[in-house]
C-alpha cells in the first residue's frame, strides 16, 4: 500500500512518582494519502499520546520506542532542526482546547504569519495575501478584520478554524487532529467536521483524526482504529468495524450506546471499571471486562491478526462475536 | 507516598530542636538563667560558658535556652488569635461578600498602607508595654491579614459544585460555612499561619528589645540583645548569639511554611 | 391538574456582569446576560422529562432554578401542595452535578456526606441512620464499605452514584440531573444511565435529565424541552420529536448530531453561523439568524410557545398537555422542509 506516515509498534512509557505507566504500547497504524484515520478510544485508552508521540509533542520524561516513518525517515530520531520542517511543512496538528493552543497576546494574524514566515519562503506582502487567504479557505468571514483580532475576540468554533487555518499555513500532507470538536456545541461541531472533510479533499490531505465519540468516527473517517488500554484493538474500514466488530471491547462498547434499541429499556454497560494503565495485564488488558473471555486471555496477548482484506483484530474472541447477539 | 520536601525536613528538625529547648530548657541549659556569677562577668565564650555571659556573669547559653519558651510562646499567640478572628470574619466577608466586602476591602487598605510594626507600637503605647498587651496589639491589626487569605479561597471554594449541593440539601448557612467550606478553605491559611509565626518572633523580639514586649528579667531574645548593646564592642557575644537564634527560629518557621506549602502544592 | 407535579410558567432570570470604571463613565449599561425568557413548562408527576440544548440555552439555570439554587426574577415555581405531602419545598427536588468530582465535597467520607443529610432534616431516628447510610449504598449499588473512604479513592462512575446517593438521601420526589454522564465514559455511562431507570422504577421518582447529548434523550425521556438561548422552542413526547421535529432549531441539531448508522454527513451543515451573545440576544425568534425559512416576520415578532397546528395530534384539544408546542411563525412551513 501507497503510506504517507507508517507508524510501528509505538511505546509510550510515562516515569511518573508512582511508579511507570504503560500510556502507549506496540501500536501500529498506517496512513495512506488523502485518507482519514479515526483513532477511537475512552479516556487513559493512548489516542491523544499517540498522536503526541508521532508529532513528538511529549515532555521529555516520555519514554518512547518503536520508529515513525514518514517519507523514509524516522520522525522519532530526527534532529531537531529538521523535525521543524517536518512539523510545519509536512505535519499540521490542531487540539481540542485552541484558546490553550493558541497564544493569547498575539493577535491571530501574527500567529499565521508566524507559521508561514516559518514555513515558507513569501514575502510580507505575499504571506499577508496568503493569511487573508488561509481565513477564507477556513470560512471565517471578513478576513482583513479578523486578522487584527486576538484569540479572546474569537468564539470557541470561530478559534478552532483559526487554529485549522495556522496548521494549514505551510500545506501539509497530514493534519493531526486532537479531539478538535470536543469542546464544542453539537452544530458548531457539526459545521467543523465539514470543514475539516472539505479541507481534506479540496488538499489532498490525510488525517488522523483523535475521537472518543464513535458518531464522529462514523460520519468522518474512512478507516479506524480502536485502542483500549494503550494497545491498539482493531482496525479497518469505519462502516465494517462499527457494524460487524471483531474485537470484544469495540463490541461491547458499540452495544453500550444507547441508540436503536427500544426507548427506556436498559443499556448493555461494559461491567467493572477503566483499566489500570500503571500496572499491565500479561495478557489482553479488557479481559476483565469482556464476556467473550477466555482462560488465555488473562495470560496471554493476542496479537494484531488480518481477520479480512484490511481488517485485523487483535481478540481470541474474534469469530464468536456475531453470535452473542 | 509523596516524598517531603527538603525545606520541611531542615526547618522541622530545626522547629522541634527549638520547641525541645522551649519545653524542658533545664535538660539542655547548662546554668540556671538568672543566676549571677560576679567571677566571671561578660566572659568570653569558652568551655565553661559557650557563648560567653552577660555584665551580671550570667550564661547567655542557658539565657537563650530559656528565652525560647517565651519567643515560641509569641509565635503561638500572636498568630492563633488573629488566625480564629480572622478566618471567622474572612468566611463571612467571602460568604456574602456585598457591602460587607467593600467595607472589608477598606480596611485592608487602611492597614496595608501604615508599616505593621508601627501600628502594633502605637497600639501597645496605648495599652502599655508587656506580652498580654503586645498580643491585643497585635491581634487588632493582624487578623486583617487572615481575614484577606480566607475571603479568597471562600471566593473560590463557594462556587464550588459541592456548594451548590449543600445548598440544595437545605444545609443552614453556618454549618455549610464551618463544615463544609471552612475545612476545605483553611489550608493555605494555616500555612501562612506557620510562615507568620516567623514574622511574629521577629516582631515580638522587636518589641522586647524597645522594652515594649517582654519586660527584662524575663529571658527573652529581643531583650538579651537589648540587654547587650551596652557592652557590644567589649563584649559582641551577648548580644550575636540570641541574634542567631532568632535568625534560626525564623529560618525554622519559613522553612517548615514552604515546605508545607509545596507538601500541598499550594499557589503561592 | 393532570398529574403536574411542578409547573413553570413565565420564569425569567438575568445574571448582571461587571463592567469596567470606563464603561460606567461612559454611561453604558450593566451588561445583563439573558439566561431564562419567559420559560414556561409542566413536569408531571413520575415522567422523564429532557431537557436539551446547546451552551448558552439556559437549561443548566433552568435546573438551578427548579432545585432553588438560583431565585428566578419573573414568574412562578409552583410545586402541587398534594404531591408534595407537607415536604419543605427544598427537600421536593434534588440536584445530580455533572462533575463529579467537585460536587463532593473531599474532606467528608461518603457515609458522613449520606448520614449529614439525614440527620440535619431528622429524616430517621439517631439509631438508624446508620442502616439507611447503608440503604442508599446498596440503591447505587456501592459497596457498603464505601462509607468510611472518601470521594477521592473512587472511579468518576462512583462518584456519580455517591452523588445520586445523596441525593437520594433527602427523599425527594424529583431528581433534576444535569449532564450527570457528560464527563464519563462511553461504558460508564451505560451504567449511570441504568441505575436512573432503575430509581426511577423503583422510587416513583420524576426525572428531569438535561444534557446536550440528543441520542441520550432519545433513548432515556418521555418528553423532551428543546431550549435556545434562553428560550424553549419546541416541547414534544419523545418520539413525536424525534419523528417529526416542527422547530427549524430543533430540525437542524437532530441533524447535526452524528450517528454511527449514518455512514456520511448529509450534505450542507445542518444550522450556519455562530451562537448569539446570550449578552445581546436577537429581536424577534432568538433563532432568526440562522435560520434557513426565517422571513421579515420573524425578525421584529417573538413566536409564542402555541401547540402545532399542524402536528399530527390536532384532533385532540389545542390545550392538551402531552400538544406538540413549538415557537415559530412558520411551523407548518418548517414541517415541509424537515428532513425525511
Amino acid at each position: 500500500m501507497n503510506e504517507l506516515l507508517r507508524v510501528e509498534q509505538l511505546g509510550v512509557v510515562f516515569h511518573a512518582a508512582r511508579g511507570r505507566v504503560y500510556a502507549v504500547d506496540g501500536v501500529d497504524l498506517a496512513i495512506a494519502p488523502g485518507e482519514v484515520l479515526g483513532l477511537v478510544g475512552e479516556s487513559g485508552s493512548g489516542k491523544s499520546v499517540t498522536l503526541r508521540a508521532i508529532a513528538r509533542l511529549l515532555h521529555e520524561e516520555a519514554h518512547i520506542t518503536g520508529r515513525v516513518l514518514w517519507q523514509g525517515r524516522d520522525l522519532l530520531t530526527l534532529p531537531a532542526r529538521a523535525l521543524e520542517q517536518v512539523r510545519g511543512a509536512g505535519i499540521g496538528t490542531i487540539f481540542q482546547e485552541p484558546m490553550a493552543a493558541l497564544n493569547p497576546v498575539l493577535s491571530i494574524g501574527l500567529q499565521i504569519d508566524e507559521s508561514l514566515r516559518a514555513h515558507t519562503g513569501l514575502d510580507a506582502a505575499g504571506r499577508r495575501a496568503r493569511a487573508r487567504e488561509l481565513l477564507d479557505l477556513v470560512g471565517i468571514a471578513d478576513a482583513a478584520s479578523r486578522l487584527r483580532q486576538y484569540p479572546h475576540e474569537f468564539s470557541g468554533g470561530m478559534r478552532q478554524r483559526a487554529m485549522i487555518a495556522i496548521a494549514l499555513a505551510a500545506n501539509p500532507k497530514l493534519l493531526l487532529a486532537d479531539e478538535p470538536t470536543t469542546a464544542l456545541d453539537v452544530t458548531i461541531q457539526d459545521q467543523i467536521l465539514r470543514l475539516l472533510l472539505r479541507l481534506v479533499s479540496e488538499l489532498s490531505m490525510a488525517m488522523l483524526l483523535v475521537t472518543h465519540d464513535l458518531g464522529v468516527v462514523a460520519s468522518t473517517c474512512d478507516r479506524v482504529a480502536v485502542m483500549y488500554a494503550g494497545r491498539l484493538c482493531e482496525t479497518g474500514p469505519t462502516a465494517q468495524v462499527l457494524h460487524a466488530p471483531r474485537h470484544a471491547y469495540t463490541d461491547a462498547l458499540l452495544r453500550a450506546l444507547p441508540g436503536e434499541g427500544a426507548a427506556r429499556a436498559r443499556l448493555q454497560p461494559i461491567p467493572g471499571m477503566p483499566p489500570r494503565i500503571d500496572h499491565p495485564s500479561p495478557g489482553c488488558p479488557f479481559a476483565p471486562r469482556c464476556t467473550h473471555a477466555e482462560p488465555r486471555c488473562d495470560r496471554e496477548r493476542p496479537a494484531m491478526q488480518d481477520v479480512a482484506p484490511g481488517r485485523a483484530s487483535a481478540c481470541f474472541a474474534q469469530d464468536r462475536l456475531g453470535v452473542a447477539a | 507516598m509523596r516524598r517531603l520536601p527538603v525545606s520541611l525536613l531542615v526547618g522541622g528538625t530545626l522547629l522541634l530542636v527549638f520547641v525541645a529547648c522551649a519545653l524542658v530548657p533545664g535538660w539542655f541549659a547548662p546554668y540556671n538563667p538568672d543566676a549571677f556569677n560576679y567571677t566571671a562577668l561578660l566572659a568570653r565564650p569558652s568551655g565553661a560558658h559557650l557563648f560567653g555571659t552577660d555584665q551580671f556573669g550570667r550564661d547567655i547559653l542557658s539565657r537563650t535556652i530559656w528565652a525560647a519558651a517565651v519567643d515560641l510562646q509569641i509565635a503561638i499567640f500572636a498568630v492563633i488569635f488573629p488566625l480564629l478572628i480572622g478566618s471567622v470574619i474572612g468566611l463571612f466577608v467571602g460568604w456574602y461578600e456585598g457591602w460587607l466586602d467593600i467595607v472589608f476591602g477598606r480596611l485592608v487598605d487602611l492597614v496595608v498602607t501604615f508599616p505593621f510594626l508601627v501600628i502594633v507600637i502605637a497600639i501597645v503605647a496605648i495599652l502599655g508595654p508587656g506580652l498580654v498587651n503586645m498580643y491585643i496589639a497585635i491581634a487588632t491589626v493582624g487578623w486583617v491579614f487572615y481575614a484577606r487569605l480566607m475571603r479568597g479561597e471562600v471566593l473560590v471554594q463557594k462556587h464550588a459544585d459541592y456548594v451548590a449541593a449543600a445548598r440544595g440539601l437545605g444545609y443552614s448557612t453556618p454549618r455549610i460555612l464551618f463544615r463544609h467550606i471552612l475545612p476545605n478553605a483553611i489550608r493555605p491559611v494555616l500555612v501562612y499561619s506557620v510562615t507568620d509565626m516567623a514574622l511574629e518572633i521577629l516582631l515580638g523580639s522587636s518589641l522586647g528589645y524597645l522594652g515594649l514586649g517582654a519586660q527584662p528579667p524575663t529571658a527573652e531574645w529581643g531583650v538579651l540583645i537589648a540587654d547587650g548593646k551596652n557592652f557590644f564592642t567589649q563584649a559582641p557575644w551577648t548580644s550575636l548569639f540570641p541574634g542567631i537564634a532568632i535568625v534560626l527560629a525564623g529560618l525554622a518557621f519559613s522553612l517548615t511554611g514552604d515546605g508545607l506549602a509545596s507538601l500541598f502544592e499550594l499557589r503561592r | 391538574m393532570s398529574g403536574d407535579i411542578l409547573s413553570v410558567a413565565g420564569v425569567s432570570k438575568h445574571f448582571v456582569g461587571r463592567r469596567g470604571v470606563l464603561d460606567a463613565l461612559r454611561g453604558r449599561p450593566m451588561p445583563v446576560v439573558h439566561a431564562l425568557e419567559d420559560v414556561s413548562l409542566a413536569i408531571r408527576r413520575g415522567e422523564t422529562l429532557g431537557i436539551v440544548g446547546e451552551s448558552g440555552c439556559g437549561k443548566s439555570t433552568l435546573a438551578r432554578c427548579l432545585v432553588g439554587l438560583h431565585q428566578p426574577d419573573a414568574g412562578s415555581i409552583a410545586w402541587d401542595p398534594a404531591a408534595l405531602g407537607g415536604r419543605p419545598r427544598f427537600r421536593a427536588s434534588q440536584m445530580v452535578f455533572q462533575d463529579p468530582f467537585g460536587s463532593l465535597n473531599p474532606r467528608l467520607t461518603v457515609g458522613s456526606a449520606l448520614a449529614e443529610v439525614v440527620g440535619v432534616h431528622r429524616l430517621r431516628p439517631k439509631s438508624e441512620i446508620g442502616a439507611r447510610v447503608r440503604e442508599l449504598l446498596e440503591q447505587v449499588h456501592l459497596p457498603a464499605d464505601a462509607a468510611q473512604r472518601y470521594p477521592h479513592e473512587f472511579s468518576g462512575g462512583q462518584r456519580q452514584r455517591i452523588g445520586i446517593a445523596r441525593a437520594l438521601a433527602a427523599e425527594p420526589l424529583m431528581l433534576i440531573a444535569d449532564e450527570p454522564v457528560s464527563a464519563l465514559d462511553v461504558s460508564v455511562q451505560a451504567q449511570i444511565v441504568n441505575l436512573f431507570l432503575e430509581l426511577q422504577e423503583r422510587l416513583a421518582l420524576t426525572l428531569v435529565f438535561i444534557t446536550h447529548d440528543l441520542r441520550l434523550v432519545r433513548h432515556l425521556t418521555e418528553r423532551v424541552a428543546v431550549m435556545y438561548l434562553g428560550r424553549v422552542v419546541e416541547v414534544a413526547e419523545t418520539q413525536a420529536l424525534f419523528a417529526d421535529p416542527r422547530h427549524p432549531y430543533t430540525q437542524g441539531l437532530l441533524k447535526a448530531v452524528p450517528t454511527i448508522a449514518q455512514a456520511t454527513r448529509p450534505a450542507g451543515p445542518a444550522i450556519t453561523g455562530e451562537l448569539p451573545s446570550p449578552l445581546a440576544p436577537p429581536p424577534g425568534c432568538a433563532f432568526h439568524p440562522r435560520c434557513p425559512i426565517a422571513v421579515a416576520r420573524c425578525r421584529t415578532e417573538r413566536p409564542a410557545l402555541l401547540p402545532d397546528p399542524a402536528a399530527p395530534g390536532l384532533a385532540r384539544e389545542r390545550s392538551a398537555p402531552d400538544a406538540h408546542r413549538v415557537a415559530c411563525h412558520l411551523a407548518p412551513q418548517a414541517a415541509a422542509t424537515a428532513p425525511a
